[in-house]
């Protein structure tokens, strides 16, 4: 075997294009953080670290057959569940939220985990079934979603189960759930939208509230937006140039080298930064759906498909919350944030459309 | 069939495809509304904007609102505010800490204290944190500081408002204290999702009513947005919001009570409750020792520390709450009214009493406290003389399961549910709970003891008076409360705790007369508590109590000098008055007092005089008794 051919062996289930969108984001996330990072190296190399390690998963899954990654979807979901029992029983409390699980080796945080294991689960009940699906099916396939979530959520971790069940939604949306059915559920949901406001307690109405006008709390969970929105809007067109944010290097923006990135970013690059970036998650949205598209079985059509749209909403949800129009909800920005267990994530994702691309022909042949 | 499902596989593709164009639709209207946001604030609101990042850069400062107040029921402070101004370090700022303090310590006082805080402080703190090294310095100390502040970089003087309680030590178990916020109070506030309203804010209730109350009495963070240059100076306030000071509390307790209460217990440890039978309100609250509550304000050193927490007198231990001990003959009362409810006993049934009592067909004497017994004994004088064997042949008739329901019925093994926290909830044993506890069963001999406050049972000091209080009132009993009334400070509204019923125990009326009879009998001739009440102008109804610290064995007996005063038994009195028409129910431990009626109950007594008449005991606290010929002489003196 020539050098050649072991390239080309090593390179055979990557996506070329896919790659290249991950590269140009992870690129703008490594360039941002030296800068939100006040010009230092430290938080750049640690993420690269993040980037590389998440990598290599990538190549892994991309080169496990389609038969494998099925076969995980059983273990992975029921693992995810015990783990979150395990949190609800026994896990360790930090800031208020039962969320890790300490193994004595490591800390884990299993809701990250059910963010692949929950559409994964999903998709390869429906493939199961895919011969006479009937509304058991869908219903079966909505407690699946709602165990993980209802556990997530009582964390408490809204922003997370809300996120989770978005990805699983989507798995129902793919899978053909009927349209009378969506908008029964959406009708009866604003319908007991008061009875259930009654239902609440003052504080947690107070904290909704909150959400939506940022000013009320101006101190705490507003202030960030705040400060957030200034420096989006102090960006203008052009933005002031890379490393002469005055928001962020005045240390006026919060967290801003995981969850509010995008305010250094967009205050140093500006709408013309700002349209480049969502050319580049266009793009690698775009090439998830033709991947979707192209999927050669039902299972690998609604797992490519979730993956794309649920990283498209990672991406929404974030960038709306930095410019004000979302509430704070601890959602990191795709590919950009500091932040290791995302990355994994959200790479082991892509890795399973790479896989789903490129095993496909092979099948064929 | 073949051909259905290859048709139904076209079809479900088509839809497939269908939803995914649906799904490429929905990304793209996000992503348009990303931009529009993205268009708007980048250039219709670019300017806007623009000035806030630019020129004004704003920074939001958080304005600490002043605590509350507590006042006693007559308007007397208890806790209370006052400007100071104290010494802080930036450890951050500061190249070498112990040089910077040693010079410090040339131009105001340092002591050894302070510098073993500061490191405590040091090592618990976060970076860029602020940390005190003196508070309260005087003026001179001030202006010496402040002419020579440009060689201390890193350290300055802030104004602050200190906590401060009057009373210091007598009311330190009731009050509690505010200390520096910690992590674990950072993590509570995050979990009730309070950090905001606490920028700015360094200090939280600990323990006692600041604690229960912090709602109450740390009020709203004003905010100020100020203009900062490039430096982060302030410049200029833009906008301002008020701080809202925290609401004042006004207790139902007594400050001169309260005081006068402390003052009679002399040198004697333990505990005292006074409750306002009619509504709950807790009128005294003492538990004695006590402590300086200062000294936790900004971190107790550890010698201090060690000092209170090592000394046999446990002044840390709050009594009231916490303190268990054997209810002793105080719990007679509420077993006669046991008796009478299960018809176990007539009133007028009378029993022989030998000196002890034994089970059947068992050889083992339970004693009664008179060796030689009462003679005959009815339910009236079994109270008054306090007749151990009346009352161990009552328990084992009425039997264990009936007991534990009467009693829970007026709050006993049950916390009261005052507005503290960590009370504790005393025990009252069932066969259920030997079970739990001990994995054995419940024997008739465990009953025996249980009849006269003994064995298993135990009690918190709280927990009698409530009892009593409600005993005292006809069995309606009012949940004990500390706080009166919240006083808003801004809108001068005031708000009233309304009482709370929260026992409601069926009495007949004519067993209520006769256990009163009996009661008020204690305190008349005859009656165990009779020098203590000698001169009263009102009736008391009483009933004293002795709670044993250790085991005696069979047929050895207590011998008060013998043993080391630590071991002496704890004096119980409980009682209220007048008892015609109930004001006040009280109820004394004395630790290691011996008698309930020489010991306790004269210190019960100085509280109803002082309650019920306004007369102030001389100011010579009683001095500490150990032999009953000189504490009947000690207390007759008294009432002349």
């Amino acid at each position: 075997m020539t050098r050649r051919q072991l390239w080309m062996r090593f390179i055979q289930h990557l996506d070329m294009p896919l790659l290249l969108g991950l590269g140009l984001l992870m690129s703008a996330s490594l360039l941002t953080l030296y800068s939100a990072g006040n010009h230092n190296f430290e938080r750049v190399l640690a993420q690269g670290s993040n980037i590389l390690v998440a990598m290599c998963c990538l190549w892994v899954v991309a080169n496990l057959p389609l038969h494998y990654l099925m076969r995980t979807a059983v273990p992975i979901y029921v693992l995810g569940m015990v783990l979150l029992i395990g949190v609800a029983l026994f896990g360790d409390i930090s800031h208020g939220a039962r969320r890790w699980l300490n193994l004595g080796v490591a800390t884990i945080q299993p809701s990250e985990l059910m963010k692949i294991g929950v559409p994964l689960m999903m998709a390869w009940y429906f493939e199961k079934h895919e011969a006479s699906l009937t509304m058991r099916n869908y219903i079966v396939a909505t407690l699946l979603l709602l165990m993980p979530v209802v556990l997530i959520a009582r964390q408490p971790d809204l922003g997370t189960s809300l996120l989770i069940s978005a990805s699983g939604f989507y798995v129902l949306f793919l899978a053909g759930l009927s349209w009378r059915v969506m908008g029964g559920v959406a009708l009866a949901g604003i319908a007991s939208a008061p009875v259930l406001w009654t239902l609440l307690h003052e504080y947690q109405r107070h904290r909704i509230l909150m959400l939506f006008d940022p000013s009320q709390d101006a101190l705490g969970k507003g202030y960030h937006t705040i400060q957030s929105m200034i420096a989006v809007g102090s960006g203008g067109l052009f933005g002031k140039g890379y490393l002469n944010g005055t928001q962020s290097h005045l240390d006026f923006l919060p967290e801003r080298t995981t969850d509010f990135i995008f305010a250094v970013y967009s205050e140093e690059f500006g709408l013309t930064g700002n349209i480049i970036l969502l050319a580049m998650y266009f793009f690698v949205i775009a090439r998830g759906f033709v991947i979707t598209a192209n999927a050669s079985t039902y299972f690998t059509r609604l797992m490519a498909g979730s993956i794309t749209l649920t990283f498209a909403t990672y991406a929404f949800v974030n960038m709306g919350m930095v410019s004000g129009i979302l509430p704070v909800v601890g959602v990191p920005l795709p590919l950009v944030s500091y932040g290791g267990t995302s990355m994994l994530t959200l790479l082991l994702g892509f890795g399973m459309l790479m896989s789903i691309q490129t095993h496909k022909k092979l099948v064929k042949t | 069939m073949n051909r259905v499902e290859l048709k139904n596989h076209q079809q479900e593709l088509f839809n497939f495809r269908l939803r995914l164009v649906i799904s490429i639709g929905f990304v793209l209207l996000l992503l348009g509304i990303l931009l529009a946001r993205f268009v708007y604030l980048q250039t219709m609101r670019h300017d806007y904007y623009q000035t806030l990042a630019e020129k004004n850069r704003i920074s939001v400062v958080p304005i600490t609102p002043n605590r509350g107040l507590i006042l006693d029921r007559n308007g007397v402070v208890l806790a209370h505010n006052f400007a100071g101004y104290t010494l802080e370090i930036t450890p951050s700022k500061v190249a070498n800490l112990q040089a910077t303090i040693n010079e410090l310590a040339t131009l105001v006082d340092i002591a050894p204290r302070d510098r073993k805080r500061f490191k405590k402080l040091l090592a618990e703190s976060h970076d860029f944190e602020t940390l005190l090294i003196r508070s309260r310095l005087s003026d001179e100390e001030v202006a010496r500081f402040a002419a020579q502040q440009y060689r201390f970089p890193g350290v300055e003087i802030k104004a602050r408002l200190f906590r401060e309680y009057p009373y210091a030590d007598k009311t330190a178990h009731l009050l509690g204290y505010i200390g520096r916020i910690n992590q674990a109070d950072v993590d509570r506030l995050e979990e009730n999702d309070k950090t905001s309203n606490y920028r700015g804010t360094d200090y939280i209730g600990k323990t006692g009513l600041e604690q229960f109350y912090e709602d109450e009495l740390h009020g709203t963070t004003g905010i100020e947005q100020v203009e900062v240059d490039s430096a982060g100076r302030a410049v200029r306030i833009l906008s301002r919001s008020a701080p809202v000071s925290g609401n004042t509390l006004v207790l139902s307790i007594d400050a001169k009570l309260q005081e006068i209460a402390e003052q009679a217990f002399g040198d004697y440890r333990g505990a005292l409750v006074a409750i306002d039978p009619a509504n709950g309100e807790v009128l005294a609250f003492v538990s004695r020792p006590g402590y300086d509550p200062s000294l936790f304000i900004d971190g107790i050193d550890e010698e201090s520390w060690k000092e209170l927490n090592d000394s046999p007198d446990h002044p840390l231990n709050n009594r009231v709450l916490r303190g268990q001990y054997p209810a002793g003959s105080t719990i007679k009362p509420f077993m006669a009214l046991a008796g009478l409810h299960y018809n176990a006993r007539s009133p007028d049934l009378s029993i022989s009493d030998p000196g002890f009592y034994t089970l059947p067909g068992n050889r083992h004497r339970y004693r009664d406290w008179k060796k030689e017994g009462h003679g005959t004994v009815d339910l009236f004088k079994s109270i008054v003389v306090s007749c151990d064997t009346y009352y161990y042949g009552l328990a084992v008739e009425m039997g264990i399961d009936n007991i534990f329901n009467y009693l829970s019925n007026f709050g006993f093994g049950k916390k009261t549910g005052i507005d503290l926290q960590g009370e504790v909830s005393g025990l009252l044993p069932s066969q259920e709970w030997k079970q739990k506890r001990y994995k054995q069963k419940w024997y008739t001999g465990d009953t025996v003891s249980v009849g006269i406050g003994q064995g298993y049972s135990l009690v918190t000091p709280l927990q009698l008076a409530h009892a009593t209080a409600t005993l005292a009132n006809g069995g309606i009993g009012h949940t004990p409360h500390l706080v009166r009334e919240v006083r808003n400070s801004g809108r001068n509204k005031s708000s009233l705790r309304g009482d709370q019923p929260g026992l409601d125990v069926k009495i007949a009326p004519e067993h209520l007369d006769l256990v009163k009879r009996a009661m008020i009998g204690v305190t008349q001739p005859g009656g165990t508590a009779v020098q203590a009440a000698a001169g009263a102008s009102y009736a008391i109804a009483g009933k004293t109590g002795t709670a044993q610290v250790i085991g005696m064995k069979q047929g050895e007996k207590y011998d008060a000098s013998k043993i080391s005063e630590r071991y002496h038994d704890h004096a119980w009195f409980m009682a209220f008055a007048p008892a015609e028409q109930p004001r006040i129910a009280v109820v004394v431990l004395a630790e290691n007092g011996g008698h309930g009626g020489s010991t306790a109950a004269p210190i019960a007594r100085k509280v109803m005089d002082y309650y019920l008449l306004g007369k102030v005991p001389d100011a010579v606290p009683a001095a500490k008794v150990t032999d009953a010929a000189s504490g009947v002489a000690d207390i007759e003196e008294e009432h002349d």
